[in-house]
């Protein structure tokens, strides 16, 4: 099976500092992938180089078997990568529905002018993303509150959001970067289900980046361990668990 | 106190108030230039309003919707002043059939240089929007000191009065109209979404820097628009009327009135008119007046008085459907 991802040989480094070295990752399509590691291994600029908002120092990040090194964000975001963010990053002051809207929104073929005026394509591409938006809250259970502001919504109505936010993207691939941060036990377990379900409904690659060892083991087909930017471990929940050298680096800790 | 308050509710939900407002506005305005109902300085004042309803909106674009902060609004005004002047007074005097197309020809001739500017400014992530319009600001006027065809220093004179009630009302309501329907599109819900998040709009797929120059071309051709309307309101222009205080007016009108919103626009246009024209005596103490109730509200009302809210009469219907599914 050719990979959906490959990130072949790359380093960042910021300065001094490198925060991913020599990192090698293939992602093939359907599997969801856990990236675990301490805090500053280099795991959310893992999801910043392959979203295109740093460029690697060296490597190539292929995608669908093309090269994307140095595209612009959004190119990548078109297509096919949709991502989270760790520290929420909605559009706070846009409704709910707006702010999946805007994805949708890069899917509409109307010219400015059309806009301008009211004619044209306009009319019919503004129906078709309130349709489209509407349909993927109420996926969501978040329908109800299409209308609020984003920033009105609890914080695990906007993490879910986020997640709606990405899948508008219609990517084949997502990235989750520490979808259950500051969620207690039960519901870091009813995102679990909730994440497994979205893995089915929209078909989509996962990549996720999480703390909760439960949440990994769970969801996740394979494991990559990384440690100060480089790759620990790499291989099933099982043997992930079992390797001396991720139980000392990392799950010593008793977290698992 | 709260029957006030649901009842203003009640009418900022009547969506036939605005079409009927309009109609009543144009009507008066048609009959008072006909008629001669107003005196001179009333009708001066109302059409300084309008002038500034047009340079209000036009800047919140880029001000509010955006979230940058340009100061070259006036530079602006100069090239749609001067070109709509030379349109009236040079290339086809004695024609005023012509206004319409000359106002048109002052928006364009700023859109062209704004687009230009825009193309220069959002071309990297750091924006020094700021700067780069100052520098514009005062490029503009150094050219136009130097262009001895327009009047240089001493400016064009003897521009022929065309700027009506019924012009400036019409010119007023398609400029919120047309800034209307860029707001409620994908290109300005991209424009807001880069306000709120530019790294977010760009990871949903937002071209930022195409709607960034979008809304900062159409903002240009709207406050050349204005320029145009007051050339031909006062008659008389020179480089020098369209400063850094003439830019610092409209932004108090834009943080006044409140950011991202229309009908703030209008509101903070309407306050600013009315209450410039009291300050009228203050002379001078305008120059101190004006930046210090800018410092005073960026601080501590960043927003405006509207800020981030819309009236919605200026919502398009769709967008009130879906608003209704509200449980
Ligand atoms: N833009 C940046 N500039 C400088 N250093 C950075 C930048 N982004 C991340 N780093 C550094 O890279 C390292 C890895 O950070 P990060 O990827 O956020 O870690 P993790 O997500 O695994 O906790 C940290 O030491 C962090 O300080
Ligand atoms: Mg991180």
């Amino acid at each position: 099976m050719s990979a959906l991802l490959e990130i072949d040989r790359v380093t960042m480094r910021f300065g001094g500092l490198c925060a991913i070295s020599d990192c090698r990752l293939s992602v093939s399509a359907g599997v969801a992938h856990g990236i675990i590691g301490p805090n500053g291994a280099g795991k959310t600029t893992l999801f910043n180089l392959i979203t295109g908002i740093y460029r690697p120092t060296e490597g190539r990040i292929r995608f669908k078997g093309h090269d994307i090194t140095g595209w612009r964000p959004a190119r990548i975001a078109l297509d096919g990568i949709g991502r989270t963010f760790q520290n929420i990053r909605l559009f706070k002051a846009l409704t709910v529905l707006d702010n999946v809207r805007i994805a949708y929104d890069t899917q509409l073929h109307y010219h400015p002018l059309e806009a301008l005026a009211r004619v044209g394509r306009y009319g019919r591409g503004e129906e078709e993303s309130i349709a489209r938006g509407l349909g993927l809250l109420e996926h969501f259970g978040l329908a109800e509150f299409a209308t609020l502001r984003a920033c009105e919504l609890p914080y695990g109505l906007q993490r879910r959001l986020e997640i709606a936010r990405a899948l508008a993207v219609q990517p084949s691939l997502l990235l989750l970067d520490e979808p259950a941060a500051g969620m207690n036990t039960a519901e870091t377990a009813a995102l679990t289900t909730f994440l497994r379900d979205i893995r089915a409904h929209f078909q989509v690659t996962m990549i996720l980046i999480e703390h909760h060892m439960h949440l990994v083991m769970n969801l996740c087909d394979k494991i990559t361990v990384l440690d100060f930017g480089r790759t620990l471990a790499e291989g099933t929940p099982a043997e992930v668990r079992a390797d001396p050298r991720v139980i000392e680096a990392y799950l010593g800790d008793g977290e698992a | 106190m709260e029957s006030v308050r649901r009842f203003c509710v009640r009418v900022a939900e009547c969506r036939w108030i605005l079409p009927l407002l309009l109609v009543i506005g144009m009507g008066f305005c048609v009959a008072a230039e006909s008629g001669g109902l107003l005196n001179s300085y009333t009708r001066f004042v109302l059409i300084t309003m309008g002038v500034n309803i047009i340079l209000c909106a036009s800047l919140n674009l880029v001000n509010g919707y955006l979230g940058e902060f340009s100061v070259g609004h006036a530079g602006f005004m100069a090239l749609g002043a001067y070109a709509a002047a030379m349109m009236t007074t040079r290339l086809f005097p004695q024609m005023p059939a012509l206004f319409l197309p000359a106002i048109f020809f002052g928006g364009l001739v700023a859109a062209v240089i704004g687009f230009l500017l825009a193309l220069l400014s959002f071309k990297t992530r750091g924006d020094y929007l700021a700067l780069i319009t100052l520098a514009f600001l005062m490029i503009v006027k150094s050219a136009l000191e130097n262009i001895p065809w327009v009047g240089g220093p001493r400016g064009l004179a003897g521009i022929p009065t065309l700027s009506s009630l019924p012009i400036t009302f019409g010119a007023a309501i398609v400029t919120l109209w047309v800034i209307r329907n860029l707001v409620f599109s994908k290109f300005g819900r991209a424009v807001v979404a880069i306000r709120e998040d530019e790294i977010a709009a760009n990871s949903m797929g937002v071209r930022t820097r195409e709607a960034k120059i979008l809304a900062f071309s159409v903002s240009s051709f709207f406050g050349g628009v204005a320029g145009a309307l007051l050339a031909h309101q006062i008659t008389f222009i020179n480089p020098g009327s369209f400063d850094i205080l003439k830019s610092t007016e409209i932004l108090v009108m834009v943080y006044l009135g409140g950011i991202g919103s229309l009908a703030g626009s209008v509101l903070g246009a309407v306050i600013f008119t009315l209450l410039s024209e009291v300050l009228r005596d203050f002379g001078t103490w305008r120059m101190v007046i004006l930046p210090l109730i800018l410092v005073l509200l960026m601080l501590f009302r960043p927003r405006g008085i509207m800020g981030l809210r819309e009236l919605p009469w200026f919502l398009p219907r769709r967008e009130l459907t879906s608003r209704r599914k509200k449980p």
